[in-house]
């Protein structure tokens, strides 16, 4: 059957066989960063477009509809503009770290694309912690956000790149929560381990309410960190004009830009493998057949499709919400967020122990 | 005390989130609820509303005949002076002299579309049409004379 992980096989079975392994290895190393860069660059355009056409349809309206069939080439067109525009560094600004920051945001985001199964055996770096690993580089793109907030020279800038930093260090911790509640289900870090635990229906299923509690909590927090509204308090445009990357322009603009898609890419591909069960199949306990129908849909095809419903639902939330003021942003996380989930882990603890889960 | 308030607190926040949500998700999934309109490519079906003021026209029957008696109420009533009205003596067929309007001017430029004028209108003899498309070469040419040329008044209009 057609499968990522055959493909991958056989050219690595290829590269063995005509090449000494530290050549074949090289070559792989390069296939691994060419895929990596496509697959941001076709993210972007893509749930870029996604986006326009989600906010327009739940604004009544109809979207981008001019440029190529519906509209599709608008996003290919936006992002030629981009990049024939000149890329301005401020005179005020600190040149060095005005340059470098949106290449840490950026760098960030491809670090968190290494531990993620895209399919069934399919995956850059099966690492034995991979959930804390996860969990560790997504706070490195808040110090990107601060560097180009400092780096401007501009007082929105500093004023989001801070609002960012307090946002992050605070939702950081009910993320971390509410995924480690997967993990005492699981008892494992490793994401292919997860995964496989899903085997007979996924955590959310199995998990009763708990673990309903906690995926509402991952998700608003994810929301919060990848700074996308009703918590975009880091470039509220009514308040900040664009906040930290209000003074970037040209290619670097578009760095940021693609970042926040990539990492909405990220944390739903994450919540997927958590609560959906990533790759996994919808399996329903120990019924064979049904069970085997499943199978023959790629389990590629199965983790994207969790991936973008996960999109859509983060975009849902971003076309019905309003934002919410700093002070209310830090209640929600400190006041209701991390109690509840601090409850839930305890509830999940005893649930774990207990063996209630399926 | 506390604690029920902050459940019933967590509650009704997730029941109000929901319901925003439902009417964004309606909206996603009925396209009819569009109300963009694609304008240069639907000129032909362009609807408007009713009230929709576009600019002050005066309308004629088939036989070229208006109401209006030219007793400048709508001049009077304009706030910026956008409607001047001529008036002429009418000769009528048994000698006797009769005020009507020679042109009415309309400088559509100064217009601010307030209604005002046809509201003063004591015959209904001038009306606000939908039509929009306004824009024009020359200032000149947006200053216009509402009444057709040789038209009259209409019978039994006082």
């Amino acid at each position: 059957m057609w499968s990522l992980s055959n493909i991958s096989q056989s050219i690595d079975q290829w590269l063995n066989a005509n090449f000494s392994p530290s050549i074949a290895l090289l070559f792989e190393g390069l296939i691994v960063a060419m895929l990596v860069i496509g697959l941001f660059s076709v993210l972007g355009l893509v749930l870029i477009m996604m986006e326009r056409k989600v906010s327009a349809y739940m604004q009544i309206r109809l979207g981008p509809n001019r440029v190529g069939p519906k509209g599709m080439f608008q996003t290919v067109a936006d992002t030629l503009k981009l990049m024939v525009k000149e890329g301005i560094t401020p005179d005020g600004a600190d040149k060095f770290l005005f340059n470098l920051a949106p290449f840490i945001v950026m760098i960030a985001a491809m670090l968190l694309l290494a531990p993620i199964a895209f399919a069934n055996n399919f995956q850059i770096w099966d690492v034995n912690i991979g959930v804390l690993y996860i969990s560790a580089i997504s706070s490195v793109s808040v110090i990107g956000i601060l560097m180009a907030g400092w780096a401007s020279n501009n007082k929105y800038s500093l004023l989001g790149a801070m609002r960012s930093g307090a946002q992050i260090v605070s939702y950081e911790l009910s993320a971390g929560l509410s995924i480690i509640t997967i993990v005492i289900l699981t008892g494992s870090l490793k994401i292919t381990d997860i995964v496989n635990s899903q085997a007979d229906g996924w955590w959310i299923f199995k998990g009763h309410l708990p673990v309903w509690i906690s995926f509402v909590i991952f998700i608003i927090a994810v929301t919060a960190e990848t700074n996308r509204a009703p918590f975009d308090l880091a470039e509220a445009e009514s308040e900040l004009t664009a906040g930290f990357h209000t003074e970037y322009s040209g290619m670097k603009f578009a760095l940021f830009f693609l970042a926040e898609y990539v990492n909405i890419f990220i944390v739903c591909a994450i919540g997927a493998t958590l609560f959906l069960g990533g790759w996994m199949p919808f399996h329903l306990g120990h019924w064979q057949g049904f069970n085997h129908i499943m199978d023959y849909i790629p389990s590629s095809i199965w983790f994207f499709g969790k991936t973008f419903f996960l999109i859509f639902v983060i975009m849902w939330f971003r076309w019905t919400f309003p934002r919410l003021r700093i002070d209310q942003l830090l209640n929600l996380e400190w006041k209701y967020l991390l109690p509840i989930s601090m409850f839930n882990l305890l509830l999940v603890t005893l649930m774990a122990i207990l063996g209630w889960h399926f | 005390m506390f604690l029920t308030n902050y459940i019933k607190e967590v509650f009704g926040a997730i029941k109000s989130l929901g319901t925003g949500m439902k009417r964004t998700l309606y909206y996603f999934t009925h396209h009819k609820e569009i109300i963009t309109q694609q304008y240069p490519d639907n000129k032909e079906t362009l609807v408007f509303p009713e009230r929709f003021r576009g600019e002050v026209v005066m309308p004629h029957d088939e036989k070229n005949e208006h109401r209006c008696t030219g007793c400048t109420a709508c001049e009077l009533a304009c706030p910026n002076g956008t409607i001047k009205v001529v008036t002429k003596f009418e000769i009528m067929p048994d000698g006797k002299k009769k005020k009507a309007i020679d042109k009415l001017v309309y400088h559509l430029e100064l217009c601010t579309m307030c209604n005002l004028c046809i509201e003063a209108c004591p015959s209904d003899a001038i009306k606000m049409a939908q039509s929009f498309e306004h824009s024009v070469y020359d200032r000149s040419e947006l200053t216009k004379v509402l009444n057709n040329p040789g038209s009259k008044i209409m019978d039994g209009v006082e």
